[in-house]
């Protein structure tokens, strides 16, 4: 495709979509279809007469973010909530009369108006199933832009002045990766697209990749253009289905536009991009695991240096970034690095898309500035907590993250904040809980995790996970002892600074950050036998002079 | 890189523990302290087999560096100051150790390895009286169903030097392993019964370069069943100089 | 000088660290001048008696029985030593543990009996799911592992008890 076909095929786009009074939007991804909102749809599509489909089309679309009150459903700018299939005649009727007051979904509310839209600028907007559709938002232009205007020094010196960070989790600065990874030898040279999300409770890159696939695929482009690698590979989790659909239907789409493969907008750059589907292990999603996987061994972490950026993918320097850093990259390209610097704060800049969930009214998908607090995220965009409870404590960072207490909720949301408080900026999952979770319970839901996700390569994670979990046990179930807890704290630093990748490395943090926050429930369990929540069911405890 | 300097590596200088020693470019800290005297733990590393990390003794701390970095993987680096032994790593070493003994059914006094077992000799070497953490007692096979060699997994470690030495020296890749977490185990071929493999040459590697009694020679009494593994990198020094 | 009160007991173990003990020959007779053996499966004393100094355990703690004694001989003992492998690891006593007790029973007293087959339940205590070493029920002073501990380690363990010092074992000892 060449550029002027390009702009051709959105101008076109958008004609068709001016030409077309009415809009019905349907929300048709995951969370939206679970609760029939693919029915819906159906049912707006038969119920158009003749006549009503001249002027109205209907479009499933990407996530609108308030997953708690789906189906969602726009029809032109009003916004419905809870929408059944059997809702669609009057809202059909709405496009004539007044809007149906009953399934009204505010959207002046601070759920929509507190969020800011980078990476989830299409989602809602546009059908993530037709490319038009993503042209017509200035899709691939990025990439032209790129390839047309720039050397691949100068896209890695505008991501580089963007200030992006890893949004997989650690932070690690994105400009600094890619131009190791340009300058790293020469020859044939990989990118990697990490959607083998994972955490319990996370579902950004699931949503981006629903909701806006190409605008991935055209990060990761743009990333092999700059790093000087023609193929990409995009492992993503087997339980993902939808989002393997829809890439692998967007890959196609661009192929067939020759926005992919051979000689990409005539220039000499080609980039291929397959789909690698995880076979459900959690630590895939560390990079040195999913190379592994990717080359058909067992999916187990190898210890680093080298990095991936040296010796990655068959030995060959590797750039491997998670898929809402690649959901970035377009919009830093078309807009400049300097203006996405200007979102956020000194040291983390941009957006940060978070899944909200646990116990909060708003449950769903936000994207937010860098920069604002737990609280405005929390109290304002989340609604609160549900049913007059009461909040007790924030988990971000998943299973390798912490729990942060209500004396933090002024903190403003950056890596080295969150960091400071114990936890880590993570993926994106945030699971809120209110006064009745048991903190030690929750500290033991996620080593359960750990322990069974361990790949069992290193002792201190395949054992030593084991062992924490036990003793967490012990504690829920009302028999331990205070040695127990010095044994816990003991074996929760030697796990941290002995294993061998991320997973075991952080697997103690929830435990860690319980203890720092939440100790005295911890000594309640132990000391009298009570759990302050009333979660743990504590049974007779055990004689004394028990030392186990 | 010029033949020349392909043929004359360059040298770095460091310091392990406190002693200046030399080393050739790329060479690991583990070797380098060996050299010089200085003995670092290991379980999973065995010299001719390619080093993978995953037991954790031989972590050292390098200044300059706050994770704790393993000697058998870290290459030398020209000012690097290694520390191979300090409160904290004898106290991990320790804890790596009993987490070993917690985890399978580790009986020394009925195994066939007793006296010459690596993991019995490196627990008495870093003082272990008992283990602290409470035994697990899973339930664990044992593949007796090869002529010569019998797999107990009870006393199996995961160190993986079997599933290396069968790979990357005999060339069979007849083992590997299975599962998760704590749930790995090693198998034979697609968790076939040994006996019954159709890639295993039975040349015994296997055997020989196992820590434990996990793989042993049958009919073989606790006297007798030494192991001997110089054979492995004699056959990697010989096979590099083809 | 008053003389130590010493016991030693015997839980599930194979009497072997017992006659390592006694393997110290003529050692015990300069042993006797210092200590009182209050309580043994060498002497003839029924009750654990109060205030022992020092307590050898041989054995795991694998029956109902063995976990009520083991508690009243630690209420009773200033020094408890786990004495050998089966005390400190649980060692062959532990290798039924992944079997659980029902098979086992199942295994020794029906299958493999071919006159009056049935699992005794009268005057033996009933096992516990799983033998464990003696520190996994009690905090344990001293831990001299070994299958046996030498006649000459069991020695020199007390003799350091006996002059007011913890032995420190840490390098000498291995199990097994």
């Amino acid at each position: 495709m060449t550029p002027e076909e390009l702009q051709e095929q959105a101008e076109k786009r958008r004609a068709e979509q001016k030409d077309t009074p009415h809009q019905i939007r349907v929300c048709v991804a995951a969370g939206c279809i679970s609760t029939q909102s693919d029915q819906v749809k159906e049912a707006l599509v038969k119920g158009l007469s003749p006549e009503l489909q001249k002027t109205c089309q209907v479009n499933g679309v990407g996530c609108m973010g308030l997953c708690k009150e789906g189906p969602l459903v726009s029809v032109d700018d009003t916004l419905y909530k809870a929408v059944s299939a059997a809702d669609a005649p009057e809202l059909i009727n709405s496009l004539s009369q007044t809007p149906v007051q009953r399934l009204l979904c505010d959207s002046k509310a601070p759920f929509f108006s507190r969020q800011k839209k980078i990476v989830l600028e299409n989602s809602g907007k546009i059908n993530p199933e037709v490319i038009e559709d993503y042209i017509a938002a200035d899709g691939y232009v990025a990439l032209h832009k790129a390839l047309a205007e720039m050397t691949p020094l100068q896209v890695n010196e505008q991501v580089t002045i963007s200030g992006l960070r890893g949004r997989g989790g650690a932070g690690f600065p994105t400009g600094l990766k890619w131009s190791t990874v340009a300058k790293g030898a020469a020859g044939q040279k990989y990118v990697i697209c990490n959607a083998d999300e994972g955490d319990p409770g996370a579902f950004m890159d699931r949503s981006v990749l629903e909701s806006d696939p190409h605008r991935v695929l055209e990060g990761m482009a743009i990333a092999g253009y700059a790093v000087g690698a023609n193929q990409g590979y995009i492992y993503i989790r087997a339980e993902y289905p939808l989002a393997i659909q829809r890439l692998k239907l967007a890959i196609r789409q661009a192929e067939r536009l020759e926005l992919l493969g051979k000689n990409i907008f005539g220039t000499t750059f080609s980039f291929h991009v397959e789909l690698r589907i995880g076979a459900g292990a959690f630590v895939c999603g560390e990079e040195t695991a999913l190379i592994a996987s990717i080359e058909g061994k067992r999916g187990t972490p190898r210890p680093r240096p080298p990095f991936p950026a040296e010796s990655g993918l068959w030995g060959r320097p590797t750039l491997i970034n998670n898929v809402e850093t690649f959901a970035n990259i377009a919009p830093i390209l078309r807009n400049g690095g300097s203006w996405f610097a200007g979102i956020g704060t000194e040291k983390s800049k941009g957006t940060k898309v978070f899944a909200l969930a646990g116990k909060i009214t708003n449950t769903g998908l936000i994207e937010i500035p860098m920069g604002i607090t737990l609280r405005e995220i929390i109290f304002d965009i989340g609604g609160g907590i549900p049913d007059g409870r009461k909040f007790k404590a924030v988990q971000t960072g998943g299973p390798s993250g912490g729990c942060i207490p209500e004396q933090y909720l002024d903190m403003p949301i950056d890596y080295e904040s969150l960091a400071k408080a114990g936890s880590i900026m993570g993926s994106g999952g945030m699971i809120v809980m209110d006064d009745t979770s048991c903190m030690v319970d929750v500290a033991k839901f996620f080593m359960e995790f750990c322990m069974t996700e361990s790949c069992g390569k290193c002792v201190p994670c395949r054992v030593g996970t084991v062992q924490l979990h036990g003793l967490l046990c012990r504690i829920t179930d009302g028999t331990a002892t205070m040695d127990d807890l010095s044994q816990l704290e003991e074996l929760c630093d030697m796990v941290r600074s002995t294993s061998l990748c991320g997973l075991g490395q952080t697997a103690p943090n929830p435990v860690v950050s319980t203890l720092r926050y939440f100790k005295e429930e911890y000594l309640a369990h132990i000391q009298e036998k009570r759990c302050l929540a009333g979660v743990c069911k504590i049974t007779v405890p055990h004689a004394a002079g028990v030392s186990r | 890189m010029s033949p020349l300097s392909t043929l004359t590596p360059r040298v770095k200088t460091l310091k392990i523990n406190g002693l200046d020693v030399s080393a050739s470019e790329g060479e690991k800290i583990l070797d380098v302290a060996r050299q010089n005297g200085i003995q670092i733990p290991t379980l999973c590393q065995l010299d001719g087999l390619t080093s993978v990390g995953a037991c954790r003794l031989c972590l050292v701390e390098v200044k300059g560096t706050p994770k704790l970095l393993p000697a058998c993987v870290t290459s030398v680096e020209e000012g690097m100051e290694v520390t191979t032994t300090s409160e904290r790593l004898v106290k991990y070493r320790q804890m790596i150790l009993e987490l070993l003994f917690s985890e399978r059914n580790h009986i020394c006094s009925v195994c066939v390895s007793n006296g010459h077992c690596d993991l019995q000799g490196m627990a008495q070497a870093h003082g272990m009286t008992h283990v602290r953490f409470p035994y697990l007692y899973p339930q664990q096979g044992v593949d007796a169903s090869h002529r010569r060699y019998v797999m107990d997994h009870n006393r199996c470690i995961l160190c993986a030097r079997c599933v290396r030495v069968c790979d990357e020296i005999e060339g069979a890749h007849t083992w590997d392993i299975q599962g998760r977490g704590g749930d790995a185990f090693v198998i034979t071929d697609f968790n076939q019964p040994w006996g019954e493999s159709q890639t295993c040459t039975s040349c015994g590697k296997c055997v020989q370069v196992c820590p434990t009694g996990a793989l042993s020679e049958k009919g073989k009494s606790v006297a007798e069943m030494t192991k001997k593994r110089e054979f492995v990198p004699y056959l990697t020094l010989m096979r590099e100089e083809l | 000088m008053e003389r130590a009160r010493i016991a030693t007991v015997w839980l599930d173990g194979c009497s072997g660290c017992h006659m390592s003990f006694l393997d110290l020959d003529e050692a015990l007779l300069v042993l006797a001048d210092r200590i009182e053996l209050v309580y043994s499966p060498l002497v003839d004393q029924k009750e654990f008696p109060e205030n022992v100094d020092v307590t050898l355990v041989e054995g795991s703690v694998s029956s109902v029985e063995d976990e009520e004694k083991i508690r009243r001989i630690r209420s009773r003992t200033k020094i408890l030593v786990s004495l050998g492998d089966c005390a400190v690891t649980s060692n062959v006593p532990s290798m039924r543990n992944p079997l659980k007790p029902e098979a086992i029973l199942r295994r020794a007293y029906i299958e493999n009996v071919t006159v009056q087959a049935q699992i005794p339940n009268q005057d033996v205590p009933p096992l516990l799911p799983e033998a464990r070493p003696v520190h996994e029920t009690v905090k344990v002073d001293v831990f001299v592992p070994g299958c046996p501990p030498s006649a000459g380690l069991i020695g020199s363990v007390l003799t350091e008890l006996l002059e007011g010092r913890t032995p420190d074992l840490a390098g000498q000892v291995r199990f097994g």
